[in-house]
């Protein structure tokens, strides 16, 4: 089956060179900062995190988001999102891999990686972060290899998958909440010392990674002709409207509870993301487009009317996967460090190498989910395949 | 099997690429001993028989690492039932001076990388390289 | 018996997973070597006060920072982003984050005191560590073991003092005079006051106190009632940095 991969146009072809060129950039920039140290990134004493991280953190959540089509379909059985699902775990499969690179090109002995499993410490949330997200890539290969493989065959999917799916539906909230615990339970650190960060990032990851998953599905169409139908799209629409709307909510509690307070502290961190502080006002400018984004793409989504034209509804989830990547891919971690706790203001922008390692992570990302992307098109357009007119399989869990 | 031929061709490749060193270095002459570790002169005995060091030298040293970092137990009794101080540039190169002809020759001959150096300063190459 | 490709491979796995998950459950269950120091000792708890007044009687002086670079070969970089910082000199509000004190403290006000890693009590430094790279010591100390740190960070992340310092480059060419018996790092590892733990081996007390002619630092048993360093605490008002945090640092201020 994975041998699908290798047929193919010249078009896809082309992109997956492009990505290889991204790749091997990005390889020979990480060269660079195997040999002389992470000082080659623009991180400091003070901006300990940065760039990779971040994009670690925004990653998480979109891999989390699978389950947003994973448990209507498996769980309730809800037959629209038949061919969505699919996509939807090799999505989760892509960003996971991103997930696991990002913090390993941010180490600074990448060479004792494996000490996290030789000396296993409880007590760390990074070590449970280690394994709750390396599991949920184990499940979600599991499962979208083991459905497709059933199509394939044109049998139903074997019965041990239906425990295994039911799995990844808490484990799927459990890789972001264990993510935001990374944070949130710092002292000291006060833009992310709350309890409504873990909340506030599944909401998050529940608008963004569905907004993609839209994105990349009408994408798919125009390219391949394999459609997932309005329907579906139109669905994910909605809860993308609804979680979006959830995560402003959030963030608006947030900035009431740290404004109204008057408590310093996390007032410094929300200056210095939408003021600037002490003249670094580098975020600003990225955080205010985040906001606007997020108010426009709610003004789209929030009206049946304008949700429902095709169109407006890809700008919609342009515009919030554009503002919440903005917000948690660069502001979140960033702010998080300035001012430092000693209430030392440091600025941070990434420098050259370091994007083009991030970039060439993103480039892995993407190859993978258009190869996988390629095997399911293939799979499913296959004559006899299931998908040749309508879904013959049976989910394997029934609600 | 219509790939017979293509099959055993593409298994003696595969024989004859993985056994090229051995030839390489047949036809070379090279023997497969590595350099001899130029001892002290002025040598007493080792913390350790010198059978055991030769062998097992890096593990006496990663238990030394662990005992005084993380165990606070700074003293080893030797077989020989003699004290010294788990160190190695102390103990260690306080015999073995010259770390270039002690460690460094057979460690480059086996392509031993080690990373004790990094962190761990040899006190005569300091004292050299100060003069 | 046949094996396909996918069952040979489904194998290898599992059998790689076998070989590292034991070691992972190996540790978990404890049975491996012990961490912890020998008993059967009476073990003392290291603390440090600070005589913010003697010290700021000599304003300007940094024998104590020289003396601990010399000591543990702390490198010095040439930008801030890198610094590599063991004991060092803050603001006294920055180090006190003194926001709401008004116009007490006025003689304190943008005088520089001297800060270090706090040896806390209850350390968030060693919780979030994922590999037990640091940890506390029975006597105290928050140890680090640069064999065996990661460098993921989330140490500095966690300390709410800023006193940790990572190695973002590598930091042998830039000490100053190395000296041979305590070694420098590697970069990529991170690094902190360690309250001297190689000179305490050897029965002697801290460099940085040692250094100070003002008599500024007093280092001590502080679970001794009858130790210098209680004395000090018992006769003048003193305080710790950030005490709502819960850290219970072993470091203090005298005012």
């Amino acid at each position: 089956m994975p041998d699908r991969a290798f047929g193919g146009g010249g078009r896809y072809w082309a992109w997956l060179g492009v990505l290889a060129t991204l790749i091997v950039a990005g390889a020979l920039a990480y060269q660079r900062q195997l040999a002389l140290g992470l000082g080659i990134t623009g991180l400091s004493r003070d901006v300990t995190w940065g760039l990779y991280i971040a994009q670690f953190t925004f990653l998480v959540g979109v891999a989390a988001s699978a389950v947003v089509v994973v448990l209507p379909y498996y769980l309730h059985d809800y037959r629209v999102f038949g061919r969505i699902t699919i996509l939807g775990e090799c999505l989760a499969v892509s960003a996971v891999a991103m997930c696991l690179l990002f913090v390993f090109v941010d180490m600074g002995q990448p060479a004792r990686a494996l000490n996290v499993l030789l000396y296993p410490t409880p007590s760390s949330i990074m070590f449970w972060d280690m394994l709750v997200l390396a599991g949920y890539l184990g499940l979600n290969a599991v499962i979208a290899r083991a459905t497709l493989a059933a199509e394939h065959r044109g049998v139903p999917p074997p019965r041990w998958l239906g425990p295994v799916i039911v799995l990844s539906i808490p484990w799927a909230v459990s890789i972001h909440t264990v993510t935001a615990f990374l944070y949130s339970g710092l002292p000291g650190r006060h833009l992310w010392l709350t309890a409504l960060l873990a909340p506030r990032f599944l909401a998050s990851a529940f608008a963004s990674g569905p907004a993609l998953l839209i994105l990349l599905a009408m994408l798919l169409r125009r390219l391949t002709g394999f459609d997932v139908g309005r329907e579906a799209l139109q669905k994910l629409g909605l809860i993308v409207a609804y979680t979006m709307t959830v995560n402003v909510f959030f963030v608006l509690v947030e900035l009431f509870t740290v404004f109204y307070s008057q408590a310093p502290e996390a007032i410094d961190h929300f200056e210095f993301l939408f003021l600037g502080l002490e003249g670094q006002a580098g975020l600003v400018p990225w955080m205010w487009a985040s906001v606007i984004l997020a108010v426009l793409s709610l003004g789209l989504l929030l009206t049946p009317r304008l949700r429902r034209d095709m169109r407006l509804l890809a700008a919609a989830c342009a515009m919030v996967f554009a503002s919440l990547w903005m917000d948690k891919g660069l502001g979140l971690i960033v702010g998080g460090f300035v001012p430092s706790p000693l209430g030392e203001v440091t600025g941070y922008v990434p420098t050259l190498p370091e994007v083009a390692i991030a970039l060439a992570i993103w480039a892995v990302g993407s190859l993978l989910a258009s190869v996988l992307f390629k095997v399911v098109v293939a799979v499913r357009g296959e004559p006899g395949g299931p998908d040749s007119h309508s879904r013959s399989v049976r989910a394997p869990v029934e609600a | 099997m219509r790939d017979r031929g293509l099959l055993v061709g593409g298994l003696a490749l595969f024989v004859a690429v993985v056994t090229f060193p051995v030839w390489y270095n047949v036809a070379a002459g090279t023997t497969a001993r590595g350099p001899e570790p130029v001892r002290p002169a002025a040598a007493g005995r080792c913390v350790a028989p010198t059978e055991y060091m030769r062998a097992s030298h890096m593990s006496l040293l990663m238990a030394w690492r662990d005992d005084v970092v993380r165990g606070q137990e700074r003293n080893f009794v030797g077989p020989d039932g003699k004290t010294y101080a788990k160190s190695l540039t102390r103990t260690c190169l306080g015999c073995h001076t010259n770390k270039a002809e002690f460690c460094d020759r057979c460690h480059a001959s086996a392509a031993v990388t080690l990373t004790c150096w990094e962190c761990h300063i040899d006190p005569a190459s300091l004292r050299r390289a100060g003069r | 018996m046949s094996v396909d490709r996918r069952a040979f491979l489904g194998a290898a796995g599992l059998c790689a997973l076998a070989v590292t998950g034991t070691r992972s459950l190996e540790a978990l269950a404890g049975t491996g070597r012990p961490e912890t120091a020998p008993q059967g000792r009476r073990v003392p708890r290291w603390g440090m006060v600070v005589d913010l007044r003697r010290c700021l009687q000599a304003d300007g002086c940094t024998d104590c920072i020289a003396a601990c670079e010399r000591a543990h070969n702390v490198p010095r970089l040439p930008s801030r982003a890198h610094e590599v910082k063991w004991i060092w000199r803050e603001p006294y509000e920055r180090a006190f984050a003194q926001r709401g004190s008004g116009y007490a403290d006025e003689a304190l006000r943008g005088k520089l005191v001297p800060v270090l890693c706090n040896h806390c009590d209850n350390p968030p430094c060693v919780r979030v560590c994922p590999v037990k790279a640091t940890w506390k010591r029975e006597d105290g100390i928050v140890m680090m073991d640069w064999h065996r740190c990661i460098g993921c960070r989330y140490c500095m992340a966690a300390c709410p003092y800023g006193a940790r310092s990572f190695n973002w480059l590598d930091p042998r060419p830039r000490v100053k005079e190395v000296n041979p018996d305590f070694p420098t790092r590697t970069r990529g590892v991170v690094e902190k006051c360690n309250f001297c733990e190689e000179r305490l081996a050897q029965g002697r007390g801290p460099a940085c106190v040692e250094a100070c002619r003002e008599r500024a630092l007093a280092f001590g048993d502080l679970r001794d009632p009858g130790s210098q360093v209680r004395e000090q605490l018992r006769s003048r008002h003193a305080m710790r940095r950030k005490p709502e945090l819960g850290t219970e640092p072993s470091v203090y201020y005298r005012a």
